[in-house]
């Protein structure tokens, strides 16, 4: 039987009160007396607890946006040396109901030349898609919607549809800040997919498995010490992916006004912010189910507190990133891709397939061993691409100007 | 494989996030670079010149206010210098020494706002902006002291100021002296080091000095290019010469060095003020035998100072009336324009906005 949302035993007493009939399910658990259906309804009892399960996630993922919005506007406020948001509720708390409210109650503006059904879909395909990485999220030491063994393999397939979003919003508002923001979303997310793609199969050669809830079991030693160039990778790739701050160019408030979504309006801009901050707690997520150890942790807190313990930290070191940087410019950013991460995540995939021949199945004392061969060799890469990493692009010569002048004529919006 | 491509136009502007205040800039780009640039401006234009001349002196002055609405103090200042000059009139010594205080923080707080900007343009979620404001917001709360207003201030006067300072004043002037370097230190500790911001702004948007003297581009633009073309040094005006201060310089000519440039004026400032504050001494602020309707004679004059954007002149002409017969604004933030093309052509998008930030430009005063 693969696992799944059952092994949670709120959700397993649940589905045995409906079918108690389910004798290989409901094995060894307590009294469940003669549940709720009949004899043979158990698929019907499967899929109410399945509906239930998937509610939880899905509504505690958009309690957990709301959180989040609440949280960064604070703690921006506070590295900006204000407030923050404080009037509505206390503490501020209700400031994003009060931002959703005022979403709702704007005019939906369609533009006159838009491609209707792109536009109206792309808001659609940048929420949903991160909700699915949901799904397979180990929350706990025995929550999860799924269990997939193709997890990894599915949060990276399910994220590069995000991708498609950006374009479709930028082609069909039909406005040209909205094309450079979605060419620069192209450029942006086809350059970090490798890096990021690559740097996770370090982890996977020590794991031995792509089910997320076998790499969190694997990590006796987090796997941020002994994978730290993957980490580093994978962070940094994260970040670009769900493209924050100093990422964020495909929206590049002061370039391009909003960037692909700059003709949206109402809710379905609400849309596209809700699927940012989805996106950078999906990300979070995976970042503490993959290098820090999901939801272990000494004893003294249940394994739910842990992963949001260490979830919470992932998002505020992001949020302190936003606070900080400046943004990168788009040749920067992909030669940073292409020239910088990729190399070490390369690297990291060498060291990796090395190490786990020698320790095909590492233990404790052998992951510590690598730890310290992979913080070395990690420490020595930075320092050899510090030296000749990308530096500061030169100015490229541009085509004359008189023949472009000729070749628009008119102009204008 | 070749793809048929051909560039495009955009308008960026006028109504913009970055081209602060509502400048548009026709843009034809080939993919992200810019291979053509417009600037199409006037969208602000009152016509405060044509207004001059159905004013008396005096009443211009609060004119001049709305010209570089963040830098309300140097209007005047430069204003009042002209007046006089035409006028004849010698200003007393203490409403020199409160013009010269009010004109340094001025500065400052312009320059705060030109960082605060160029780093919001470049991509800064706001926080070094934030920064600027706040202490932006003490030089405000010094303004709303000596004259009770804090940005169309209007306070100064043919022959001095209209008010003089009020006793709070000197210990809250100290105070903020006190605390200005270390919150200078704050800004280049967040920025200057900061690996993203080298590479955004070095080398970017390079002109040749050549360039920027035939176009008479004044102010930290051309001091970020190696010339130590300062008016508070090369005419000193009010009682510049008897203050000692630097004049800093950078040699790149980049977006780099026109901000390392204004960050470095900021603590020159803080210095000329505070000898301004020991220097200054008991006295009238403005001579009794100035008229409040001022009469200059029939004849013109010319003259400027050292702006935070530049050089900031006034050509007056007289007819030996209440008000001027012409009143010309050289306004240093629509000279200093003039290279926008040369300066773009060939960068990205990105670098467009920066550089547009790092010219530190007023559309008030541009548009006028």
């Amino acid at each position: 039987m693969t696992s799944s949302f059952l092994d949670n035993a709120f959700f397993r007493n649940i589905y045995c009160n409906l079918a108690s009939s389910d004798s290989a399910r409901c094995a060894g658990g307590g009294p469940f007396g003669d549940g709720l259906f009949p004899p043979g309804w158990e698929w019907f009892a499967f899929l109410v607890t399945a509906f239930l399960t998937v509610f939880v996630v899905i509504n505690g993922a958009l309690l957990g946006v709301n959180a989040y919005i609440w949280g960064e506007r604070r703690l921006i406020g506070r590295i900006q040396g204000r407030p923050g948001p404080n009037r509505w509720g206390p503490f501020g708390l209700l400031t994003p109901v009060a931002d959703l409210i005022k979403i709702l109650t704007k005019e939906d503006i369609v533009p006159a030349a838009a491609d209707r059904l792109l536009f109206f879909l792309a808001p659609f395909l940048i929420v949903v898609p991160v909700l699915l990485v949901f799904a397979v999220v180990p929350f706990g030491s025995s929550s999860w919607v799924a269990d997939l063994n193709i997890g990894l393999l599915y949060v990276l397939a399910v994220l590069s549809v995000e991708s498609f979003a950006p374009v479709m919003a930028g082609w069909g508002s039909q406005n040209r800040y909205a094309m450079f923001g979605a060419l620069r979303a192209v450029a942006l997310l086809v350059s970090y997919e490798i890096p990021m793609v690559l740097s996770l199969l370090g982890v996977l050669m020590i794991a031995g498995s792509l089910s997320l809830v076998d790499v969190v079991h694997a990590q006796s030693v987090p796997f941020i010490l002994v994978q730290p160039l993957g980490f580093l990778v994978f962070f940094i790739g994260t970040v670009a992916e769900i493209q924050r701050a100093p990422f964020d160019l495909a929206e590049a408030e002061s370039e391009l006004v909003g960037g692909y979504h700059t003709d949206y309006s109402g809710i379905r801009w609400g849309l596209f912010q809700a699927g940012e901050f989805l996106a950078t707690i999906a990300g979070a997520a995976i970042i503490v189910t993959v290098f820090l150890g999901g939801w272990r942790g000494p004893d003294f807190l249940p394994s739910h507190a842990w992963f949001f313990i260490k979830l919470t930290g992932v998002l505020v070191v992001m949020t302190w990133i936003r606070g900080t940087l400046p943004r990168l410019r788009i040749d920067q950013v992909t030669s940073f891709a292409w020239k910088g991460l990729l190399p070490l995540a390369a690297l990291n995939v060498v060291l990796s397939a090395l190490l786990s021949l020698i320790w095909p199945a590492p233990t404790n004392g052998e992951l510590w061993i690598m730890v310290a061969i992979n913080m070395t060799v990690a420490a020595a890469a930075l320092i050899v691409l510090g030296q000749f990493g990308p530096k500061a692009g030169e100015r490229p010569t541009p085509a004359p100007v008189s023949t472009l002048r000729e070749a628009t004529p008119g102009g204008g919006n | 494989m070749s793809m048929r491509t051909e560039p495009v136009t955009v308008n960026i502007g006028p109504h913009h996030p970055s081209t602060h205040g509502v400048f548009r800039l026709r843009v034809t780009f080939d993919g992200e670079v810019i291979v053509d640039v417009e600037p199409v401006f006037g969208y602000l234009h009152r016509g405060t010149e044509k207004l001059a001349e159905e004013r008396t002196y005096v009443q211009f002055v609060t004119l001049t206010d709305r010209m570089d609405y963040v830098a309300s103090m140097t209007n005047n200042q430069g204003f009042v210098l002209a007046v006089e000059k035409l006028a004849g009139i010698t200003p007393s010594p203490r409403g020199v020494w409160l013009r010269m205080i009010a004109a340094e923080l001025q500065r400052i707080a312009s320059h705060l706002v030109g960082m605060g900007f160029f780093l919001q343009d470049l991509g800064a979620f706001a926080t070094p902006l934030m920064y600027a404001m706040r202490e932006r917001e003490r030089i405000l709360d010094l303004f709303e002291m000596l004259c009770g207003a804090r940005i169309t201030n209007s306070y100064m006067r043919p022959g001095g100021v209209f008010m003089d300072a009020p006793e709070d004043f000197w210990p809250a002037v100290n105070r903020f002296l006190d605390e200005m370097p270390g919150y200078v230190d704050e800004y280049e500790s967040l920025i200057s080091g900061n690996e993203i911001v080298l590479s955004r702004t070095k080398g970017v948007a390079r002109v040749e000095l050549d360039a920027l003297i035939n176009a008479s581009i004044s102010g930290p633009m051309l001091r970020a290019a190696g010339l130590a073309w300062d008016l508070r040094k090369k005419h000193p005006y009010e009682f510049y010469d008897r203050v000692e201060f630097d004049v800093p310089l950078a040699q790149e000519s980049d977006n780099w060095a026109r901000y390392i440039v204004r960050i470095q004026e900021m603590r020159e400032s803080v210095k000329i003020v505070r000898q301004c504050v020991q220097q200054i001494e008991p006295g009238p602020i403005r001579p009794k035998e100035v008229p409040f309707l001022v009469r200059p004679p029939a004849g013109e004059v010319y003259s400027s100072i050292e702006g935070p954007k530049g050089e900031l002149g006034y050509y007056i002409v007289s007819d030996g009336s209440i008000a001027p017969y012409r009143c010309k604004v050289r306004a240093p933030s629509y000279i200093n324009l003039t290279l926008l093309k040369d300066m773009l052509v060939g960068w990205r998008v990105a670098d467009m906005i920066v550089t547009f930030g790092s010219i530190d430009i007023n559309m008030g005063e541009v548009d006028r």
